[in-house]
């Protein structure tokens, strides 16, 4: 028999380990990224000719940055490696893909998507001012870019990322104005059981905190953000700070140029929708998910799921799920496959998911928030629809869940198809419905996963 | 549109089965007219055909007989806000076909001779004129026909409105209703829906969409029919300057393209190749493969298309006849049955103008507009009867 086609989508933490244990195994997976360097998020690489060290670029995590991108430059010969390859729509049983402008057909005999996450967000008044940016994009512009955001920027959110970032800015020479966390003391302690599960990744936490505290840097908590400030000046639409409320209800402002928005991650699950893998509601993070047993196995036959895209674990279960769904997907093929292995990567990932439970408890994404935005606090920015527009849709219009949402006030139906929005939105409506949320659905996919260029100069099969 | 409280049984004049446009607007119409109605769909009004359409509210290119029908409906598209109190984003900025080949643009010469005596008036440009008049347009159009008086609206909310509508004026409008049985007594059609409701009319319209096949078949009346899934896609919104729709007058499936700018600014587009259906499943198989065929043929008409992103793409299910014409009008075989489905993918237009002339039906058994094309009894086997 010929060698199965396995595809692999994202060169991230995930994708990258999954390629290699199929390599392993004598396999010659097709990795496919959009991105035209591997890495994935947290070890994305600069541009060729910059030349910042791993160690100032990664911090903490740069021993395994090096170890990941020298693993891939080892397993080049072995696989069919695409880069600036968007994985796109799905054709019968083939992967749509495009490439500068070219579109090709894969067809495979299973696929691992380690599509990973963006920010989620939570609206607030004025988040769409220039100068407001996610926190992974103020992350991104730092580690790709050797960039700023501003020279006083605010850090607003939660998640570890909020501290992260704000600390890699202060270690650049920018000091953060402030870091303003939605989440109280109280619930972080509710936390503590489970992030206490990685306690490296805990203490790396409270130094960077620390760190912050110590050159002076204000950390609030249980804040509530009330509006990000343009200048007063009608002409510049760029932001003047931000006004928020202290966890007693009093007024704050504080003053900055530029602001990071994020309250932790959301999976990026349109391939696994469009390949029609079950999803079910997942009361933690309040979100739809694809259901996966514990090795990334979706409901359907030969389609897994690892890393980030599959729920927030972060980088080091990224590895390790990547693996593992290799090794599941290679015993699917009826390879052989060492058992020990699969037990020792289902263990490591033990500790991993008690930690996600951490993070989510501790750090939840503030959604009561969504049900208090002003009417004309704009959710959708694609398409420049408002949260009075989607409470218009929940009423009057008597849409019952997102989708018909959607139809009705365009929410969600621009450039990201509701990849920012759609958890917002969904709350929104849920709330002015006084339904639960699992009840307003989720917004449905479909191709192109990302923009496609109208202008395609060949199709190849 | 959940009603404040549903009714398990219920009586009324007329019962319409299926709330995409046909039954929402025949709805609306009929309590017009006086008649009780009982509007039963299955999942929420307009959310098939009727809201996934391209949105082209086009007369011209039609099958003559049918231009009265369109001619009416497009008289109402021109009166909703004062009807049903929302315009449902109708914007009569003309509809453009254009031609590359010259024996196409033989017919549409033909054409614009021929909808005349039906009061349709087209506007013809060739060559270096189609351009000039419309500069979007490629310069290797053969010959544009303008029809200044069509247009286009936004389908996601057309039927919807007219389902409010109708409810404001008094039509039982149910949502979550699948009917799953209905058989006659003497005097009344009985209809039973999958939560064991039960409605009793004298009248009953099948305005059941692709779904409507198996409902006149039970009553006797079967006929080929064939549901497809035409594809759509719209592009990232850019400066609005596209007024008029623009269709590409090919004979030939691939090439028939469309595309329309909406104000906020995106195009809209569709044709070409059409998927297939999964009736039961209520899918619309779509091949993204087709999205990218359709590409070409676009740039064809409108060169700047190369220049866009394409954001998403969709399709949605339509029922198909033989003779690519719906079935409309009353029953040939049972007294006080009506049908109104199978438009071919050219109803979204005629949907207002259905409801009205439905609703002359249901309430005096006849209306001005002609209707013996559409008849079901033109598919009748003789051998069956
Ligand atoms: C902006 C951002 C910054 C982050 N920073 C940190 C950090 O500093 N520290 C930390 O611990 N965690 C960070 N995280 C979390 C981080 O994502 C995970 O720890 C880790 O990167 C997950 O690995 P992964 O392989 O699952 O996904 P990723 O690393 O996200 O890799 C996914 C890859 O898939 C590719 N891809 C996705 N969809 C497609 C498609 N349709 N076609 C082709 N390619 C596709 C992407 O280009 C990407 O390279 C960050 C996350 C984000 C979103
Ligand atoms: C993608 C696409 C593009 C198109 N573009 C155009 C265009 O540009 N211009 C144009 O004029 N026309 C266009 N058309 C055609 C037009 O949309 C249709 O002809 C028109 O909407 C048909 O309306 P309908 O009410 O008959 O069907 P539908 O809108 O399909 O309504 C039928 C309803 O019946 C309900 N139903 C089915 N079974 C049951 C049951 N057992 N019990 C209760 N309810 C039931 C369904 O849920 C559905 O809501 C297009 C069609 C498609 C699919």
């Amino acid at each position: 028999m010929d060698k199965p086609v396995v595809i692999v989508v994202g060169a991230g933490p995930a994708g990258t380990r999954a390629a290699q244990t199929l390599a392993q195994a004598g396999l010659r997976p097709v990795v496919l990224d959009e991105n035209r360097l591997q890495g994935g998020q947290i070890y994305r690489r600069q541009p060729e000719n910059f030349s910042r060290p791993a160690s100032k670029l990664y911090g903490a995590s740069a021993r395994s940055a090096t170890a990941l991108h020298t693993a891939f430059e080892a397993l080049l010969p072995h696989i069919d490696y695409r880069p600036e390859t968007l994985a796109w729509g799905i054709s019968s049983n083939q992967l749509l893909t495009e490439h500068h402008q070219h579109v090709e057909t894969l067809p495979f005999d299973a696929m691992i998507i380690a599509a990973g996450a963006t920010d989620r967000i939570m609206p607030c008044p004025g988040w769409t001012l220039p100068g407001v940016f996610t926190l992974g994009g103020a992350q991104i512009a730092l580690k790709a870019q050797a960039c700023t955001i501003g020279a006083a920027p605010i850090f607003m959110g939660t998640g570890p990322l909020l501290y992260l970032v704000a600390w890699q800015y202060l270690r650049a020479g920018v000091k953060p104005r402030a870091v303003l966390d939605t989440s109280s003391f109280k619930t972080r302690m509710k936390g503590l059981s489970g992030l206490r599960h990685r306690p490296a990744i805990l203490a790396q936490g409270i130094r960077y905190m620390a760190d912050l505290l110590r050159t002076g840097v204000p950390l609030h908590a249980g804040i509530t953000p009330v509006r990000v400030e343009k200048q007063e000046n009608d002409t510049d639409l760029r932001v003047r700070g931000v006004t928020w409320r202290t966890a007693r209800g009093q007024l704050r402002h504080t003053e900055g140029d530029a602001v990071g928005i994020g309250y932790g991650l959301r999976s990026e699950t349109q391939l696994a929708d469009l390949l029609k893998c079950d999803f079910a509601f997942d009361a933690l993070s309040r979100q739809w998910l694809p259901v996966t047993d514990e090795d990334g196995a979706t409901s359907q036959k030969g389609i897994y799921l690892a890393g980030d895209g599959a729920g927030i674990r972060g980088a080091d279960a990224a590895e390790s799920a990547g693996e593992l769904a290799a090794l599941r997907c290679l015993a699917d093929l009826g390879r052989p496959v060492a058992q020990k292995e699969v037990e020792c990567l289902r263990d490591a990932l033990k500790p991993m998911n008690a930690f996600r439970h951490g993070l989510e408890t501790g750090f939840p994404w503030p959604w009561k928030n969504a049900a208090d935005l002003p009417d004309e606090t704009v959710i959708c920015r694609c398409e420049n629809v408002t949260a009075g527009d989607i409470r218009r849709a929940a009423g009057p219009l008597d849409a019952p869940e997102v989708n018909r949402a959607k139809a009705f006030v365009r929410v969600g139906m621009g450039r990201c198809q509701g990849r920012m929005c759609g958890l917002a939105g969904t709350e929104i409506l849920a709330a002015a419905r006084n339904i639960p949320i699992e009840e307003a659905g989720r917004i449905r996919s479909a191709a192109p996963v990302k923009p496609l260029p109208a202008k395609i100069r060949g199709i190849m099969t | 549109m959940s009603q404040p409280v549903t009714p398990t049984t219920a009586r009324a004049d007329v019962i319409i089965v299926g709330g995409g446009l046909m039954g929402a607007a025949t709805a609306f119409f009929s309590r017009q007219r006086g008649l009780s109605v009982i509007l039963l769909e299955r999942d929420l009004v307009g959310q098939y055909a009727s809201g996934t359409n391209f949105g082209n509210v086009r007369r011209q290119g039609r099958f003559l007989p049918q231009l009265p029908l369109a001619n009416r409906s497009r008289v109402i598209w021109g009166r909703l806000p004062e009807l049903i109190g929302e315009d449902v984003e109708f914007l009569p900025s003309g509809h453009v076909r254009v031609a590359f080949k010259q024996q196409d643009s033989a017919r549409l010469e033909q054409y614009a001779q021929d909808c005349k005596p039906y009061g349709l008036e087209l506007e013809l440009y060739s060559g270096r004129k189609a351009v000039e008049r419309f500069p979007m347009l490629s310069p290797d159009v053969d010959c544009a026909s303008f029809s200044p008086l069509d247009g286009h609206a936004n389908p996601r909310l057309a039927a919807p409105a007219f389902g409010r509508a109708a409810r404001r004026a008094g039509a039982t409008v149910l949502e979550g209703a699948e009917v799953t049985n209905i058989t006659r007594t003497s005097e009344d059609f009985v209809v039973e829906t999958a939560k064991s409701q039960r409605f009793t009319a004298p009248l009953l319209q099948i305005s059941s969409g692709a779904w409507a096949q198996k409902m006149a078949a039970a009553f006797g009346e079967n006929l080929p029919f064939t549901p497809k899934a035409p594809q759509m896609g719209v592009t990232e919104p850019v400066p609005y300057r596209i007024q008029p729709v623009i269709g590409y007058a090919s004979w030939v499936e691939e090439e028939g393209v469309y595309l329309r700018q909406v104000k906020r600014g995106n195009i809209i587009f569709g044709g070409g190749q059409r998927g297939t259906v999964d009736l039961v499943a209520k899918r619309a198989r779509l091949d993204p493969l087709n999205t990218v065929r359709q590409m070409p043929h676009l740039e064809r008409i409108l060169p700047d298309f190369a220049r866009l992103r394409v954001i998403r793409t969709w399709a949605g299910i339509e029922g198909y006849t033989e003779d690519d014409l719906p079935v409309m009008g009353p029953s040939a075989r049972i007294p006080g049955l009506y049908y109104a489905f199978g438009f071919c993918g050219h109803g979204f237009q005629l949907g207002p103008g259905v409801g009205a002339t439905m609703a002359d039906l249901l309430a005096t058994g006849q209306t001005e507009i002609p209707l013996a094309p559409f008849s079901i009894a033109r598919f009748a086997q003789p051998s069956a009867q």
